[in-house]
């Protein structure tokens, strides 16, 4: 699985991060930061769920 | 085999459907909305699509609907439900057509409260909630019309005001109440935003109502209000605030009050769980206080809540009750405004300042239990105040924690 954002539509809701942090931060400058482009299948779950949560479906993943 | 019928096809009934799925519902699914299009995002409407000729309309489109095989629902678009049988489990739409159903998912929003003296809204006045909608006022604000007047300083109005102020336009922003957003926000909070509003060069006018539609012609001339001034303006927008539609339902056995009344798990009778703008139910992270969320990201968790809440009640199983803490964002200007949780009777600012637009206040209840938290450009703050309501964290502890 490879996260692909979409930094043009994101806004920086912050909400993937609340679902999963170890791929996701929004830090103190305001924008969206990808700690981990190759989650382990142990994250994909909550990677889905951050795609399908994001305001701007700012989110994909390619599987 | 087993039919769920959903009538509502927006975020909410959408993702109660695909749920549903998910959880490995394989019987037939009827996906029931009033408008012809396929399910659509709403937040973009107010905000980017009417500042913006180039937005992609098939960008709207939600995702689970986008391949049909993944809800494998059987459509009636264009279609209204029209009366609920729930004795003899059948919904009856504006066709006449009889759908009967094992399961019931009811999650048919809400629609624009409309002023008395336009209703409906026509030649100039504009209300803001569907697609349909928004293309209309979207043109209408594209054809360069020399003022418009908002009514209602909620977030269609205020956002409506925002986006036609960055397409250059003259902007009169009107609330009877004495500060915007004054169902969400405390006062201070709300007068920050119609500064913001002012600093934009917006024309404000708080405490005053809208005695009436000024009109010579057959097109609007502006907005009469109550102190007796004429604010001229050849586009109207009405955001005062929805109605949940529930008016199908007055044959039902039903509870109806501001919304469906459903129970903690979102159960509104056996067989019928109810989700969105349209549902009220008693939050218990809130002491069971009784609650209609007008939000898109409740409309996706508590419509993904009652497709799994449903299934439960087809086959015996056992559910949590429905306890989120709501969260919402609204985009003005450069601003980014959410709450996360609810304001409370004690506040405090406890990092930057209301001054310089970058703040985050939070919330508590008399016991100093946190209840919520408003964040401007502090998105990362939001997300975590959301988690720290949730834990059911003190004030003291949120201040160490988001400052």
């Amino acid at each position: 699985m490879k996260v692909v954002v979409d930094f043009d539509l994101c806004e920086s809701n912050a909400v993937c991060m609340a679902i999963a942090p170890e791929v996701f931060e929004v830090r103190d400058d305001d924008f969206l930061y990808v700690l981990n482009e190759h989650p382990g299948p142990e994250l994909h779950d909550k990677v889905r769920e951050a795609v399908e949560r994001c305001p701007k479906q700012a989110i994909s993943v390619v599987e | 085999m087993t039919t769920i019928v959903v009538v509502g096809a927006s975020l909410a009934g959408t993702q109660a459907a695909q749920a549903m799925r998910r959880a490995g519902f394989d019987g037939r699914l009827v996906m029931v909305g009033a408008e012809p299009h396929y399910p659509y995002d709403r937040p973009p409407l107010s905000k980017s699509y009417l500042v913006d000729a180039e937005v992609d309309e098939e960008r709207l489109r939600l995702r689970p609907t986008v391949d049909p095989d993944v809800l494998a629902a059987d459509w009636r678009l264009g279609r209204r439900a029209v009366a609920l049988d729930d004795q003899r489990s059948v919904v009856e739409l504006d066709d006449g057509e009889q759908l009967g159903y094992d399961g019931l998912v009811i999650a048919t929003g809400a629609r624009p409260r409309r002023l008395p003296m336009a209703d409906p809204p026509t030649d100039g006045v504009f209300e803001l909630r569907t697609l349909d909608d928004a293309r209309a006022l979207r043109a209408a604000l594209a054809a360069g019309p020399t003022r418009v007047a908002v009514c209602g300083a909620g977030f269609i109005g205020a956002e409506v005001a925002a986006s036609a102020r960055e397409r250059g336009l003259e902007v009169t922003l009107v609330d009877a109440a004495d500060a915007p957003l004054d169902r969400v926000l405390d006062t201070e909070a709300g007068l920050a935003v119609a500064d913001l509003h002012r600093d934009h060069g917006v024309d404000v006018r708080l405490g005053v109502g809208v005695a009436d539609i000024d009109r010579s012609g057959p097109r609007v001339d502006g907005m009469v209000l109550s102190d007796g001034s004429i604010v001229a303006a050849e586009v109207v927008v009405v955001g005062i605030g929805v109605v949940p539609n529930t008016e199908w339902l007055s044959s039902s056995t039903l509870t109806i009050d501001d919304g469906i009344v459903a129970d903690e798990t979102c159960l509104a009778a056996p067989g019928i769980v109810v989700a969105g703008d349209v549902a009220r139910w008693p939050n218990p992270r809130f002491g069971g206080r009784s609650m209609r969320v007008e939000q898109w990201d409740n409309a996706i968790d508590m419509g993904g809540y009652a497709g799994r809440r449903l299934l439960a009640a087809l086959d015996g199983g056992r559910v949590e009750p429905f306890e989120p803490t709501p969260w919402f964002w609204s985009d003005q200007y450069d601003r980014k405004i959410q709450l996360a949780g609810v304001v409370g009777e004690r506040r405090e600012v406890v990092q930057g300042s209301v001054a310089e637009r970058r703040f985050v206040q939070i919330y508590g209840d008399g016991t100093g239990r946190l209840t919520g938290a408003l964040c401007w450009n502090r998105p990362r703050q939001a997300i975590m105040a959301r988690q720290l309501v949730t834990d059911g964290e003190t004030m003291d502890a949120a201040r160490t924690k988001l400052a």
